[in-house]
């Protein structure tokens, strides 16, 4: 019995240092000098110069038109994250609440055009999707980044099953108390769905923060560059140069996971419970 | 649908309104113009378009390199499925038996959940870099030249590492999931009928693990070729010309590098339509899996 849980404990303990060494490697990285780096390759010790590196990838003009600078980037990832998973909970939980609690003619076909956005991810449609925002001018804008990236049924299909595991008495107990769709939506839904509404918030949060082929489509202005869309911009500055910034691009890779990972570390049971709940 | 529900003329529309304008406008307006141009030739100047018909499919399919691509994304599909819900699985399983420092294991193990694909592969990069990566210099202790961006290989061997990687916390997720929902009285029903562990796990636990672990197949494989766009794009750095690229990578390629909207609309479709192969075979199966709940 003793060997098997020794076992157990080594297989995970092995799991926990492949998933988490190469993030620890990559910070400890980014506090030494890029030609130290360049010398004797990754690092696996404090290398004391994490305020200047940082304080230089946060603050330093960068890119080509020496607009963009990394709290500019984390600004714009925050907008989109934020912008992103407000938006989702909003559109999706009144859509759910309609679909779910009202009997109308056009019902079922809308509930199957939501229904069939589930089945093209953008990546499939990235080309034509940019020609429609082109048309409509939405390159270059927030409205651009994030709107069209909500588009799809995620978010909707989450509340629908949330809100029809909610017992039906509730509803009679409410329309015999007088309460009108509005009332009932306020003060008996919305009370309800809040570890929902969390939960889906955070995973949309991190779904819009990470988000890299539309930014990189729809922003070619680096003032609306996210930090995640920053990554290429590494990589095109990094091609054909003598001694790369290894350490600036470390930070910056530190600085755009940081968030996300904050949260979901933070709000770990709910960010379960909405994913595994949820998603079936 | 619930029994009672609301009857009002305006209401639902006016609560679905914002919803459906954004799917129409972002969604079916873009996904009607990707079939109608698979069917026209671009003019390379702009002047108009003409109707070709289904030139622009044969044209992709009869291209030198589409099976190529094709087949490399069917291998790289298979293999990043089938090692991160194999590494997912056995994490989770080990998890689910031990007591001491459980949740410690749990947060450690999921919250590589949280990092983008393309700073995944950043990370990979460096990992497999030519004079920095300790990866590249442990392979060559061993006698192995990794030569990432530059051999076939090796470039793909990078990206299905840093691909796996970044998807075992989710399969990890619902694995565990998926054992802690198995009722207590099942698993000790099970430890009284079956001493061996092994053989418990393979004729109990993993067949009531096996609606779980086909919606992960599916959400897997739609991982592997559409969300990977992120760590192919980094890994090989607008220089796809001898590395692996998936299908998905090929439609942003001919868009938007090669200005080939035809091509790249026909090849959008055939997407299109091998994800919705995909979902109607993951919703029959799932009906008929059903009984589990």
């Amino acid at each position: 019995m003793h060997r098997t849980k020794f076992f157990d404990h080594l297989i995970l303990m092995i799991g926990v240092f492949v998933m988490v060494a190469p993030v620890v490697m990559a910070f400890l990285t980014s506090t030494h000098e890029a030609a130290e780096i360049h010398m004797n390759g990754l690092q696996a010790t404090w290398g004391g110069h994490f305020v200047e590196t940082y304080s230089k990838v946060l603050t330093k003009q960068g890119g080509f038109t020496g607009e963009v600078t990394g709290l500019r980037m984390m600004m714009n990832s925050l907008v989109l994250g934020l912008g992103f998973a407000v938006g989702k909970v909003i559109l999706s939980m009144l859509a759910a609440y309609a679909i779910v609690y009202f009997r109308f003619r056009l019902g079922t076909l809308f509930f199957w055009m939501i229904f069939t956005t589930l089945l093209l991810p953008l990546e499939v449609r990235i080309l034509p999707s940019y020609e429609v925002m082109n048309i409509l001018g939405l390159t270059n804008t927030y409205t651009g980044l994030i709107v069209p990236l909500l588009a799809s049924a995620t978010g909707t299909f989450y509340f629908r099953q949330f809100f029809k595991s909610i017992p039906d008495e509730l509803l009679e107990a409410a329309r015999i108390d007088g309460a009108g769709p509005f009332k009932f939506f306020i003060d008996i839904l919305v009370p309800l769905s809040k570890t929902m509404v969390a939960a889906i918030f955070i995973i949309m949060f991190v779904y819009g923060w990470n988000q890299y082929l539309w930014p990189m489509l729809m922003t070619t202005d680096e003032r609306y560059f996210t930090l995640v869309r920053g990554v290429k911009q590494i990589l095109q500055v990094w091609i054909g140069s003598q001694v790369p910034d290894y350490n600036e691009a470390f930070a910056l890779a530190i600085l755009a996971m940081l968030p996300p990972v904050l949260i979901v570390m933070l709000f770990q049971r709910w960010f379960i419970k909405g994913l595994t709940e949820g998603d079936k | 649908m619930k029994r009672v529900q609301f009857s009002s003329p305006l209401l639902p529309y006016l609560f679905l309104a914002p919803q459906m304008v954004i799917i129409i406008v972002f969604f079916y307006w873009p996904s009607v113009q990707a079939i109608q141009s698979s069917f026209y030739l671009e003019d390379p100047f702009g002047f108009g378009a003409s109707f070709v018909g289904l030139d622009n499919y044969r044209d992709v399919l009869a291209g030198s390199q589409y099976a190529g691509i094709a087949l490399f994304t069917l291998v790289f599909t298979v293999l990043v499925s089938g090692f991160s819900l194999g590494i997912g699985l056995l994490l989770a399983v080990k998890a689910d038996g031990v007591i001491r420092g459980n949740a410690t294991y749990k947060t450690m193990l999921i919250w590589v959940y949280a990092i983008a694909p393309p700073v995944a592969a950043l990370i990979g990069l460096m990992f497999f870099d030519q004079h920095i990566g300790p990866i590249v210099k442990l392979a060559a202790f061993f006698g192995v030249e990794l030569k990432i961006g530059l051999n076939f290989n090796d470039t793909a061997f990078a990206m299905i590492v840093v691909a796996v990687w970044k998807q075992i916390p989710y399969n990890f997720i619902f694995f565990l999931s998926g054992l802690q929902g198995i009722p207590v009285s099942v698993r000790e029903a099970a430890l009284v009928d079956c001493k061996s562990g092994f053989r418990r796990f393979w004729t109990v636990i993993l067949p009531l693990l096996a609606p779980t672990a086909f919606f992960l197949l599916i959400i897997n494989m739609t991982y592997s070729l559409f969300d990977t766009f992120g760590v192919i794009d980094v890994m090989v750095k607008d220089k796809a010309a001898n590395n692996p690229i998936t299908l998905v990578y090929k439609v942003y390629m001919d868009g938007f590098r090669g200005n080939d909207l035809g091509g790249s609309s026909a090849q959008s479709v055939i997407l299109m339509i091998v994800v919705f192969a995909l979902t109607i075979f993951q919703f029959r199966f799932i009906e008929r899996r059903v009984h589990y709940n």
